[in-house]
């Protein structure tokens, strides 16, 4: 086992796109790091880099003290798990299992023994005779899980690996692995598109953007206080409202007059913007106390919760999460009102977080 | 490309089901439907057929007047001729035959060992200006080849490549080469790579990988496309008749063509000769048919 260390990564693609912008990582041993965001953001490539399936243009790679830069993807000692599975169609489970091993040239008991050890740990007992095409999209997953496993490496690296799942069971294989990281220790390395994944699988959370690191924290911090615009945007679902404020009396004040507690330490010489939770904001009666008239634009009943759409400044987006016994009809008349604590404000023109 | 025709025509039972063609005739295939494929076999079929019937008649009723359709004596004696001259020993067509065998057999091979992994590399790697590139390998085939028949040739007379198998196999393996890389490349890219990237993390080398995991999956992808090219430099003319002249040169196709001239034509002689010639392609995408369907099919999967 063994933490990873990523500095100054760099990779420019021969067209010229640059796909990773010295990106800086150090992700510690036994940690389970997801790398979230959007497509063509970066975070594949650099697992790739990391799993030595890419050759970075520039930057160090450690794995433990080992600088692995040179080394081919075999001689890193890591195991990786495809979106795809890539579990080897002509060879039965059994087989896919302990290909790694004969490649390595462990003894055949041994072999057969992590072989049994794997497919106890990942349930695939009655799997192990078929071949990948007779297995559904879950036991193709799991296999690969498995195959990932008797390596016995030191890092997993996970690149979108439940994307290819249905809602129901993607739930299942992601408390599976998060056990199961937790069980064995192992540093893991999870690439992934999907916040909820990220939020629910991550120790810490980089979010990444156009090849640049926008983010690097635990859940709670990227989903409190998200370090940018694009973060703000990205996290949360539904996301951040984004609201323009200025300061005005020690107070914060969007232009219709709705309040924010106003964070300390605001600079007022620049354009400001209010990442609000739609939990921290509260749909009322019309002229309720320290509310502003808005009007319901729409709303998503979800059973445990309503999503109320408003028109507030006159942006028909602001979004507010209220328990499903307040409800107000399309088009009526309601109160807008701040509940939480002070929210991130940004900076308008450089995106970035100020207090 | 006689190959692709038959793949056309095999999916048309299928079509038949649509609603659209019960509205004509009721139930199943409409009267008018049947009319018309009728005609369009014969209209496909008779010189064909006249062909194989030509070849198994006797000289008289090759000629005769009225035509003889059904009511002549079955002879093998064309085909003898075809194979042995007449004085005994190998006649130039079989000499012909075989070159032909020879030239298509090397174009086609050096086409695929050339295509396959410029056509995996294309698509696997980033390459600078890719599109740009393969753009330009599909070019060539732009223009029909007999505009470049005379450059060719002057070419290949600096060279002392004219009247040689080598210059033919040259060529042949000149055309089917982007032919192969573009094929082959829709092939490859049905393959994950995953399977090289996992083969990779297990100890292989990318080559390794390539050869172990991705090459047996592109079998019946290898197959579609060598038949293709096969039949492309099986049946190439033009080029066989610019840059060839010697009987111990020649091609079958010039040299079927070169039976036809005379002041008599021995029209029993050619068309056995023609039927050998056309047998072998036959037989051989007949042996494929799968990989070709499969090789039509492989991009409608979803993976």
């Amino acid at each position: 086992m063994a933490g990873i260390e990523v500095t100054a990564l760099h990779k420019r693609y021969p067209d010229g796109t640059v796909a990773v912008d010295h990106v800086d990582l150090s992700i510690g041993d036994g940690e389970l790091f997801v790398m979230l965001g959007p497509s063509g953001c970066g975070k594949t490539t650099t697992l790739r880099a990391i799993a030595g399936l890419e050759r970075q243009t520039t930057g160090d790679i450690r794995i433990g003290d080992t600088l692995v830069n040179d080394l081919p993807p075999a001689e890193r000692d890591i195991a990786m798990v495809f979106q795809f599975y890539a579990l080897y169609p002509h060879l039965k489970t059994r087989d896919n299992l302990a290909f790694p091993l004969r490649a390595e040239g462990l003894p055949k008991t041994e072999v057969h023994e992590r072989v049994d050890e794997a497919a106890r740990l990942m349930r695939l007992g009655p799997l192990l005779d078929r071949r990948p095409h007779r297995l559904s999209g879950g036991e193709q997953q799991r296999v690969a899980l498995a195959r990932a496993l008797v390596r016995r490496p030191r890092a997993f690296l996970m690149d979108e690996p439940l994307t290819n799942l249905d809602a129901e069971l993607r739930a299942d294989m992601r408390t599976e692995i998060k056990h199961l990281q937790g069980e064995l220790g192992t540093t893991m390395v999870y690439v992934t598109h999907d916040q909820v994944e990220a939020m629910s699988l991550g120790h810490r959370i980089a979010i990444l953007n156009k090849g640049r690191v926008e983010q690097i924290g635990t859940p709670l911090e990227v989903y409190d206080r998200p370090a940018s615009l694009f973060c703000a945007a990205f996290i949360g679902s539904p996301p951040m409202n984004l609201i323009e404020v200025e300061v005005a009396d020690g107070k914060l004040r969007s232009k219709s007059g709705l309040v924010l507690t106003p964070p300390p330490n605001l600079p007022r010489d620049r354009g400001l913007v209010a990442g609000v939770r739609p939990e921290a904001l509260e749909v009322t009666e019309p002229g309720a106390e320290g509310s502003v008239p808005a009007r319901v634009v729409s709303a998503e009943w979800l059973g445990d919760e309503i999503i109320y759409v408003v028109d507030h400044d006159g942006r028909r987006d602001v979004r507010v999460r209220m328990p499903p016994t307040v409800r107000f009809a399309a088009d009526a008349p309601v109160g807008l009102r701040h509940t939480g604590g002070p929210p991130p404000v940004y900076d308008v023109s450089t995106e970035e977080l100020v207090a | 490309m006689a190959v692709s025709v038959d793949e056309a025509a095999s999916t048309g039972p299928v079509r038949d089901r649509t609603p659209r063609a019960r509205r004509f005739g009721g139930r199943g295939r409409s009267v008018l439907e049947v009319a018309l494929l009728t005609v369009l076999a014969v209209v496909m079929l008779f010189p064909v057929l006249w062909m194989i019937e030509t070849s198994i008649k006797e000289n008289r009723d090759v000629y005769a007047i009225p035509a003889k359709f059904f009511d002549f004596k079955v002879t093998l004696d064309h085909f003898k001729d075809v194979f042995f001259s007449s004085g005994g020993g190998r006649s130039s067509l079989s000499v012909s035959f075989l070159n032909s065998v020879v030239v298509a057999g090397i174009s086609t091979v050096l086409a695929t060992v050339l295509g396959v992994p410029a056509a995996w590399a294309y698509s696997r790697f980033a390459v600078k200006a890719k599109k740009d590139q393969l753009f330009f390998i599909l070019s060539t085939r732009f223009m029909p080849p007999v505009v470049v028949v005379i450059p060719i040739f002057l070419m290949y007379r600096q060279l002392g490549l004219i009247d040689t198998k080598l210059g033919l196999i040259l060529i042949y393996t000149a055309f089917n080469v982007p032919f192969t890389i573009w094929m082959m490349k829709g092939f490859v890219d049905e393959v994950p790579a995953e399977y090289e990237d996992a083969a990779m993390l297990d100890g292989y080398t990318r080559l390794q990988a390539f050869r172990r995991f991705t090459l047996p999956l592109l079998l019946p992808g290898i197959a579609a496309t060598a038949v293709f090219a096969l039949i492309f430099s099986w049946n190439e003319f033009v080029f066989a008749i610019f840059l060839t002249s010697g009987d111990s040169v020649r091609t079958a196709p010039p040299a079927i063509a070169g039976l036809i001239g005379g002041t008599t034509v021995d029209w029993g002689l050619v068309a056995a000769a023609s039927v050998v010639f056309a047998l072998p392609v036959l037989v051989f995408a007949y042996l494929v048919r799968k990989h070709l369907i499969a090789g039509v099919t492989l991009g409608a999967v979803r993976r």
